[in-house]
Order: structure tokens, then sequence, then C-alpha cells
């Protein structure tokens, strides 16, 4: 099977949906096509709205449209849309509870070697401070399916962020279990849990395979939900295993290593190794590369782990 | 002039040939951008590679950040560090990504981000007029990064302060990432937007090396303001199947498209 990127399945499920729901409103700043929103654009002109290089107006537009009843999608850079326009996310899209759904595309080190300006290894950590605002990094494209579709369920606001690549998908077509806001077990075991989100997780079931080579049975949670986060699945897992790994695409900081740190400490203590992107400008280099040098691939976090038990 | 015009040609040809062995870039706006660069590197501005710690010299801000690879080709060419270097651009593990950025000699800021660039040079105009330096502040900006708010924000301090030791650039090529600036955002009358925030206003054919040339002369004699060049640019300028093409932003050379405009370029060389 091709693999598909998660935005293409975004753009998928807006289009399908966007049939018969006339509130649906798609807005970029220049970026429909990084977006892969050239075909909606094209298919829904009326329900498309291109405001040029401006994220924070981006943003401010789709409140005022949200107040107005539209379900607005905001679709921009991750890293533009999680810092330039975080004010406007505060303010007008969280504090005023609209109706918008910021997605940040080409996140975490996408964009490679375009550098620090282009990489978004802060969004968790500054969409998760707002209050109101809730956090998906959805880890393959049969998962984003599912979460936009329950987005378009509600009101709220949201934040999620998807690569730029295709990546190989975690789950198989017909079976993607999915419960809003709560974690996916990927496989079970009680030796180590590895929790991992968005793209970090399809590495961290490579890992699992690794490692089960060697007789070390891992878990592996699917957190995509970061907010409001599945507290559940992180206690039962700090329950069951000896050691609990995060792997994320983010900065150390205010991630989901720090969340699952917070969680695990003030409820049943245990040791919580987090593996991120460093606190500094990341290497030169494609994402593959990137992720390799850190740690990040399947072999990386295996061999973390082996370590561990 | 012909001095610059030919250094403008070889310079072209020294991006498409980085492009084209990294396999990435933003060749449209490089293209569009080149002869304003060459005149400010090779004419009009005090920089030079011993000098990046003179308080007294020149400073440039590359707004519009992608356009790094013709940035790079000249500051290569002139020696702020080794040719040979830049092979690695964008490469794993390289310190020359695709962004300018300061842990290269001759790079006084880091961009890349859309927006920004106009406001730091306004600081650094302001610095240069509270320590009573007579440097000159040089801005380059895309004119689809005229619709980050905070490039208005700048101007209007710029005119609010009366800065006239900066010179902003429209690189105004009437294309973006998505199609032309009209269809996406319209950018037309710059003139009268400028003017009315108390700028001097010079609007030029962009890739006219003696245009350019006349501007940056009577920016630098124009007193109590700050002057903006709307440079009329021709994105991937030079290269006959990329000009005027949005495809062309950041698409990649083939192995043919490559030796064409190669060929092109130096046809234009050998003419002037
Ligand atoms: C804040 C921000 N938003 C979006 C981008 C992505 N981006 C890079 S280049 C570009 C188009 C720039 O168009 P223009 O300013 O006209 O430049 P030029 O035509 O000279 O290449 C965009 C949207 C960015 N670099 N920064
Ligand atoms: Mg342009």
């Amino acid at each position: 099977m091709s693999n598909i990127a998660n935005k293409q399945a975004i753009c998928n499920v807006l289009l399908k949906a966007s049939e018969t729901d006339k509130d649906i409103v798609v807005l970029c700043s220049d970026s429909r096509g990084s977006a892969s929103m050239t075909e909606f654009a094209k298919q829904r002109p009326e329900q498309f709205v291109e405001v040029g290089i401006a994220e924070q107006n981006l943003v401010s537009i789709s409140a005022g449209l949200a107040v107005c009843g539209k379900k607005a999608f905001a679709v921009s850079p991750a890293s533009f849309l999680s810092t330039r326009s975080m004010e406007q996310a505060k303010v007008d899209a969280a504090y005023s509870k609209t109706n918008v759904t910021l997605i940040g595309i080409s996140g975490g080190v996408s964009y490679g070697a375009l550098g620090m300006t282009h990489h978004s290894a802060n969004d968790i950590a500054t969409m998760a401070s707002i209050p109101n605002m809730r956090v998906y990094l959805p880890s393959d494209h049969l998962q984003t399916e599912k979460l936009i579709e329950a987005l378009l369920q509600d009101k709220l606001p949201s934040y999620v962020r998807v690569g730029r690549n295709a990546v190989e998908p975690v789950y198989e077509e017909g079976n993607v279990p999915f419960t809003m806001d709560k974690a996916t077990t990927v496989c079970d075991g009680n030796d180590v849990a590895i929790i991992a989100c968005g793209e970090m997780v399809k590495p961290a079931k490579d890992a699992a395979a690794i490692l089960a080579k060697d007789g070390i049975k891992a878990r592996v949670i699917d957190m995509y939900c970061l907010k409001p986060l599945d507290s559940e699945a992180i206690l039962k897992a700090a329950k069951e295993t000896k050691v609990i790994v995060t792997v994320e695409e983010h900065s150390p900081f205010g991630g989901l290593g720090s969340m699952v740190a917070q969680v695990v400490a003030a409820n049943e203590p245990k040791r919580v190794i987090n593996l991120s992107l460093p606190d500094e400008p990341v290497v030169t280099g494609k994402s593959a590369e990137v992720f390799k040098h850190y740690g990040l691939d399947a072999e990386g976090i295996a061999k973390k782990v082996k370590e561990l038990v | 002039m012909r001095d610059l015009k030919l250094k403008a040609c070889q310079i072209r040809q020294g991006v498409l040939q980085l492009i084209h062995e990294a396999k990435t870039g933003h060749i449209g706006g490089d293209m569009s951008v080149t002869d304003i660069l060459v005149d400010l590197y090779y004419k009009q501005m005090n920089v030079s590679p011993e000098g990046m710690q003179d308080p007294d010299r020149d400073r440039f801000v590359l707004s519009k950040g992608h356009s790094v690879e013709a940035l790079y080709t000249i500051l290569a060419d002139k020696g702020f560090f080794p040719k040979d270097e830049l092979k690695t651009y964008s490469q794993y593990g390289s310190k020359f990504i695709g962004h300018p950025n300061n842990k290269i000699n001759g790079i006084e800021m880091n961009t890349g981000s859309l927006g920004h660039g106009l406001s730091v040079g306004v600081g650094m105009a302001m610095a240069g007029k509270m320590d009573k330096r007579d440097y000159r502040v040089y801005v380059v900006m895309g004119d689809g990064e005229m619709a980050e708010g905070s490039v208005w924000e700048a101007i209007m301090a710029a005119g609010h302060y009366k800065l006239d030791n900066i010179t902003a650039f429209v690189d105004r090529n009437r294309l973006q990432i998505s199609g032309t600036t009209e269809q996406v955002m319209s950018q037309d009358s710059q003139e009268q937007r400028w003017a009315s925030f108390g700028w001097n206003v010079l609007s030029i054919p962009g890739n006219d090396m003696e245009a350019i040339d006349a501007a940056v002369q009577l920016s630098k004699e124009t007193k109590g303001k700050p002057t903006v060049i709307i440079a009329n640019t021709t994105k991937g300028c030079g290269v006959s199947f990329m000009e005027n093409q949005a495809g062309w932003h950041h698409r990649v050379p083939t192995d043919e498209e490559f030796a064409q405009g190669m060929k092109e370029l130096k046809e234009k060389e050998a003419a002037l």
C-alpha cells in the first residue's frame, strides 16, 4: 500500500464532509500547496479563504468565522502557526472558545535543512499551555482521518500537528482502533512502556519488534491526544511495566515527556526517560537523518530501552 | 556597470549549480533578487570578509531569507568563507542551512520566517543613530512577505523616527508560492502605501543594474526619511523557462533544465 501523508488525509476528510456541510471553511496562508489543500481550494472555492502570508490574520479571521457559525480549519506550517500566531490562538481561538481547528502542517523537523525558523519543536508546549486548547499529534493517515472526523463532531478549539512527509502507517486499513481522547495501545508488553506521539509512534512500534527478538516485551502507547492527556493509560503503564520511555519530535521541555513525567511523579512514581529533540537548533538534515542523529529512529529507541531494562 | 552585470550573470550560474547539486533551494526568488544583491555587495555596501567586527560596517538583512542561495553564492565569491565549504549546502551536518544563519561569516541576522527583517533593520538603524555612526542598513523583502502585519509596524516605526539611514527593497516579482500576489493577497499600489507612512519611495525596473545603483545612491542622499526601493523584478530572471512561473518558487531543475539554464546564462554573459 502506498503511503499517504497525514495532511492529505485531512484534505480528504474535509472534502468529503464539506459536500454536505457548507459551514466548513478552510483557510490557508500561501500554504495550500504544502498543506495538500490545493484540491480543496479548487473543488470548494466558496468554502476556501486565502489570507496571504499573514498567520496572525489567519487565526483571528478563523475565529471570526467561527463565532458566526463556521467550522474554521486554519492550515499553515506548524512553526508559524504555533509561535507567530500564538496570541491569536490563545485569545481568539481558545479564550473565546471558538470552533477553530488549527492544523499545523510540516510539523517538527519536517522542513529539514530549512532550519530552526521552520521547525516546530515547541508547539506542544506552547499550545498545551493555553487553557481550552486541545492538542493532537496523530501518528498515521488512518488515525488522522478518525481524528478529524471526531473533531468535526464538536465545536471546541484544537491544534493538530502533522508532518510533511508520507509516513508508513502504524495501523491497517479497516482496523484502526480509535476512541477520542484515549490513547491507543499499539502492542502490549510489561517490561517497558514506550509512549510516543505523532511520527514517533511508527519507530516506537518498530523498536518494540527489535526488542522482542531480545525477549524484551515492550508496550507501545500511541498518545496522539496530548491534551487532554490520557492519564489513565499512563498510570496503568506505570503500574504494570518497569520503566517508561517517552518519544517525541519536540523539545525536551513541555512536551510529551514532561507531561507523562508529571502524571507519573504525582501518582505512581517510576522512572520516566524522555527521548526528544535537543534544546538547541537541530543538526542540518532530512527528517530521517535528524531522527537517527538523536536516536529517535527504531534502532536508537531500542538501544536506549536495552540500556534501561 | 558592465562588471556588475557580468557578476550578476555569474552569480546566477552559481546559484543554478548550487541548487542543482543540493537538489533543494528557492531558485525563483534568488534569480529575481540577484541584481540587487550584486549592486549592494560589489558596489554600494561597506562590508568585507575581514570587516565583520567593524562597528561602522553597513548592515544587511535578507528578510526574504529563502533567497539564501544567492546570498551564499555572493559571500563565497567575495571570500567570506572558502567556496568549497558551500558544497555541503543543505547536506547532513552542514552549517549552510536553507536560510541565512549568523554562524556564517558575513551574515548579520538569522532569517527565514518572513516579516521580521524590516523590524530588525529598524533596530539596527536606531542603534546607528544612537551611537552617531554613519553606517547604512539595507533590508530586502519579498512582495508576498508584505502581507505580514509586522512589516507595516516596522514601516510605521521607521517613518515615525525618520530613519534616513535605512534602505528597504521590495523584490516586486509579483509572485509567491500559491500564484500571483494579486490572486493571493493584492500588493498593488506599494508606492502609495509606503509613501503614506512617510517613506521616500523609488520605483524602478528591478533587474536593471543602472536603475538599482542610481536608486541606492539616491537613497543614501535622501535626508529626513527612510527610503524604499520598489524593485519591479522578474521571478526566475535570466532563465527563460523559469521566468514568471510560480512553480519555480522552489522547484529543483532536472539535469536537462540545468544544462539549458546554464546555456542561456552563458550566452547572456557572452553578449555583455
Ligand atoms: C512567516 C512565514 N510564513 C510562511 C513562510 C513560507 N514561505 C517561504 S517563501 C514564501 C513565499 C514568499 O513570497 P515572496 O515574499 O513574494 O518571495 P519571493 O517571490 O521573492 O520568493 C512563503 C509563504 C515563511 N518562510 N515565513
Ligand atoms: Mg514574490
